[in-house]
């Protein structure tokens, strides 16, 4: 019934930092105890500030770093500890987008090589004429054309260096592809087309998609479900729809509350989050977030809340000892405002859109 | 009933602070402009924005003000600048520098690469306090710590000793800000201050810089390409595009009553925090870049609504409270219609 394919339990991982010959390195908790579980044809997002865990948590997933401890499974195989052949098929199914088309792309091959590269990686037996009309047919996917296999990554903007990224990230025919920040290094109007296109992509291929990001904008349009982190471990997660009307952990809470909302004399209830995310080397006691929760009891220094069920949505989980205390004394989140616009650039904004779906205007006859 | 008008500070006949009337540039010998007639104006307490995606010119502009670009390598075409009323030159390298960090001060997106990661935080602010008052060192450095405390970083006295590797992103940005507000500029140009933030801390800077605002008096351009930011602190707005101010006006007016197909395709591409999760309306294509510069209208190559005439320099278009726009067909629901 459920199809899940990608599994981790109790995901830990552990760096040394410092030490030397007379003094014990420290150990630095990146990823304490995570587990997650992906349904086939879903898109997760995992979500977070800086220094999260989050970047770490989807180096182990695409296994590029091997885990501390803990358990992963792909399709019921389990993949923590594998290496070689079986590494190397587990890469066909499961790909990867990164943040920076500007450093993840050879400079030196042209666009033809880096995207057929992972067909003589993954289908050795393909002669060459049949993969280049594969390498043309995958460029179109992603809305380049032919010709532009010829070309070399300096010679195209961030957002096309994110599309061939992504044509070389689909050329083994991947059924997971696990992108981190795949589009937060590109600009409003590009960002826009990438995430349409991985939208498509995701629906023509039926693929799975794991989209690691900060920005909650752009998650909430890509995603089906979300797992917030903060400092190494998830502390809420659920569908989209809910944890974004219905957040229940306070610092998913501040977090959503802390976005400029692009909207003129918005007023937010603002829950302020005072300082900053603790170092991971020493972490706080008890809950993770009771130094900076505006909401902290005495119980929160001791005692470590578990993620518990919130009995508003079926798999709506967070890690908190009162959030339905809290619910009922936070500022509920901004009401879906009615925007401002005046009717006159609300027809701007009609016109606009159905131009770009094709309809065509023409200057009006003046009178 | 008497109604007083409170007058503030005695401004020169209510000239703008900084009054850009005309600016256009270019690198090299290329005969594209960079800067194309870019025009706006700040007033004292007043916060401008300066929205647009990478490239458009929204750092040049203000880089140009400071007397920051590489000599030699731009070429100004024309520059009719005021700054407190005055005639405000580029070529006068000795007067920008006494305006640089005195009356004009300037922070950066990235505070790691200005602050000078040799030094104490403490010793560079002071410095740009001796660096334009006849003061010892002591004073500047009480100056200093006095600077610290008022970007609200806590025990100022201990964190002058430390160098930037050792404060956080959010701290070097408050250093940052406590450099530039050392000399109590008038203007303050913010270049994307908090985008290399996380959002909480992105909310502390930005509550930090409209206090300190108000406390000062002091004008502020930020210059930015996240809308939720213009939203959140701009009185007026003004919309770049391939180096040209396309649309500009108070803020109420640019969010609820664009004009400009680009201003509109901006605001469609943004996915957004609340209402239906539905597909993006996108803005087509890629920016023009110096060689693919199209004549007339820069935005025409991506415009949906794109007619032949707009090959030809669009006119300005004027709505009322200085909001304005550079398009043949604005407002676009008078001039345009369905043609299926």
């Amino acid at each position: 019934m459920s199809d899940i394919i990608l599994k981790a339990a109790n995901l830990t991982r552990d760096f040394k930092v410092g030490g030397s010959l007379f003094a014990k390195p420290k150990i630095l908790r990146a990823v304490d105890d995570v587990s997650l579980s992906v349904q086939r044809g879903e898109t997760l997002a995992i979500v977070g500030e800086s220094g999260c865990g989050k970047s770490t948590l989807a180096r182990m997933l695409m296994r590029l770093i091997a885990p501390t401890s803990g358990e992963m499974e792909f399709e019921g195989r389990q993949i923590d500890r594998a290496e070689g052949r079986t590494l190397r098929e587990l890469r066909r199914d499961m790909q990867f987008i990164f943040q920076d088309p500007f450093s993840s792309l050879n400079p030196r091959m042209s666009v033809g090589r880096l995207v057929g590269e992972p067909l003589e990686t993954h289908a050795p037996e393909l002669p060459a004429k049949a993969r280049r009309s594969k390498v043309a047919e995958l460029l179109a996917q992603v809305g380049l054309r032919a010709e532009h296999a010829d070309r070399y990554p300096h010679e195209f903007s961030g957002g096309q260096r994110q599309r061939i990224g992504i044509a070389r990230a689909l050329a083994s025919g991947p059924k997971l592809i696990i992108g981190d920040e795949p589009v937060s290094a590109l600009d409003v109007s590009v960002q826009a087309q990438v995430i349409n296109l991985l939208a498509d992509l995701r629906d023509r291929l039926g693929l799975t998609l794991v989209v690691i990001a900060h920005d909650l904008a752009v998650i909430r349009h890509m995603s089906d479900r979300v797992a917030v982190m903060y400092l190494g471990a998830v502390i809420e997660e659920g569908p989209t729809d809910e944890i974004f009307t219905n957040p229940r952990h306070p610092y998913t809470m501040a977090l959503l509350s802390a976005i400029p909302v692009a909207e003129h004399g918005h007023t937010r209830q603002r829950i302020p989050l005072t300082g900053e995310m603790p170092s991971p080397i020493d972490p706080p006691s008890g809950c993770r977030f009771h130094t900076r929760c505006p909401f902290a009891r005495t119980d929160c220094k001791t005692a470590a809340p578990p993620l518990r069920d919130t009995g508003t949505a079926p798999g709506h989980r967070a890690a908190c000892h009162f959030f339905e205390e809290i619910a009922a004394e936070a500022p509920p989140p901004s009401a879906p405002q009615d925007s401002n616009r005046t009717d006159a650039a609300r027809a701007r904004f009609a016109l606009y859109a159905e131009a770009i779906a094709g309809t065509g205007t023409r200057p009006r006859e003046t009178t | 009933m008497v109604l007083t008008l409170v007058q503030s500070a005695p401004s020169p006949s209510a000239a703008p602070l900084l009054d850009v009337r005309a600016l256009s540039l270019g690198f090299g010998t290329s005969k594209t402009r960079l800067l194309d007639g870019v025009r706006y104006s700040v007033e004292a307490g007043e916060t401008l924005c300066i929205v647009g995606e990478s490239g458009c010119g929204k750092s040049v502009s203000s880089l140009a003000i400071m007397g920051l670009l590489p000599q030699g390598a731009a070429h100004i075409h024309e520059a009719d600048i005021r700054f407190r009323g005055e005639r405000y030159d580029l070529n006068d390298m000795a007067a920008l520098r006494r305006h640089r960090g005195a009356d004009i001060a300037m922070i950066f997106q990235e505070p790691m690469t200005s602050l000078n990661p040799a030094f104490k935080v403490g010793d560079q602010i002071a410095e740009a306090v001796t660096a334009h008052n006849d003061v010892s060192e002591a004073q500047a450095r009480d100056r200093a710590v006095e600077m610290l405390r008022r970007v609200r970083i806590p025990a100022p006295e201990a964190r002058m000793n430390e160098y930037p590797h050792q404060l956080s992103g959010g701290m070097r940005q408050r250093v940052m800000i406590a450099m530039a507000l050392a000399n109590d500029p008038a203007l303050l140009i913010a270049d994307e201050p908090t985008t290399a933030l996380d959002v909480t801390i992105q909310s502390q800077i930005l509550d930090l810089i409209r206090d300190l605002q108000a406390e000062t008096g002091m004008g502020t351009i930020m210059i930015t390409h996240d809308l939720g930011v213009v939203a959140e602190i701009a009185d007026n707005v003004a919309v770049m595009y391939a180096g040209t101010i396309v649309e500009a006006g108070p803020a109420d007016a640019i969010f609820n009553d664009p004009q400009h197909p680009y201003t509109i395709g901006l605001m469609s591409s943004m996915p957004r925090l609340t209402g239906p999760r539905e597909r993006l309306t996108t803005v087509p294509g890629t920016v023009p870049t110096v060689e693919t510069m199209p004549a007339g209208c820069r935005f025409s190559t991506r415009c949906p609504f794109a007619q032949p005439v707009c090959a030809e320099t669009p006119p300005q278009r004027e709505f009322g409270r200085g909001h304005r726009a550079l398009c043949h067909f604005a407002p676009l629901d008078d001039r345009l219609e369905r043609s299926a």
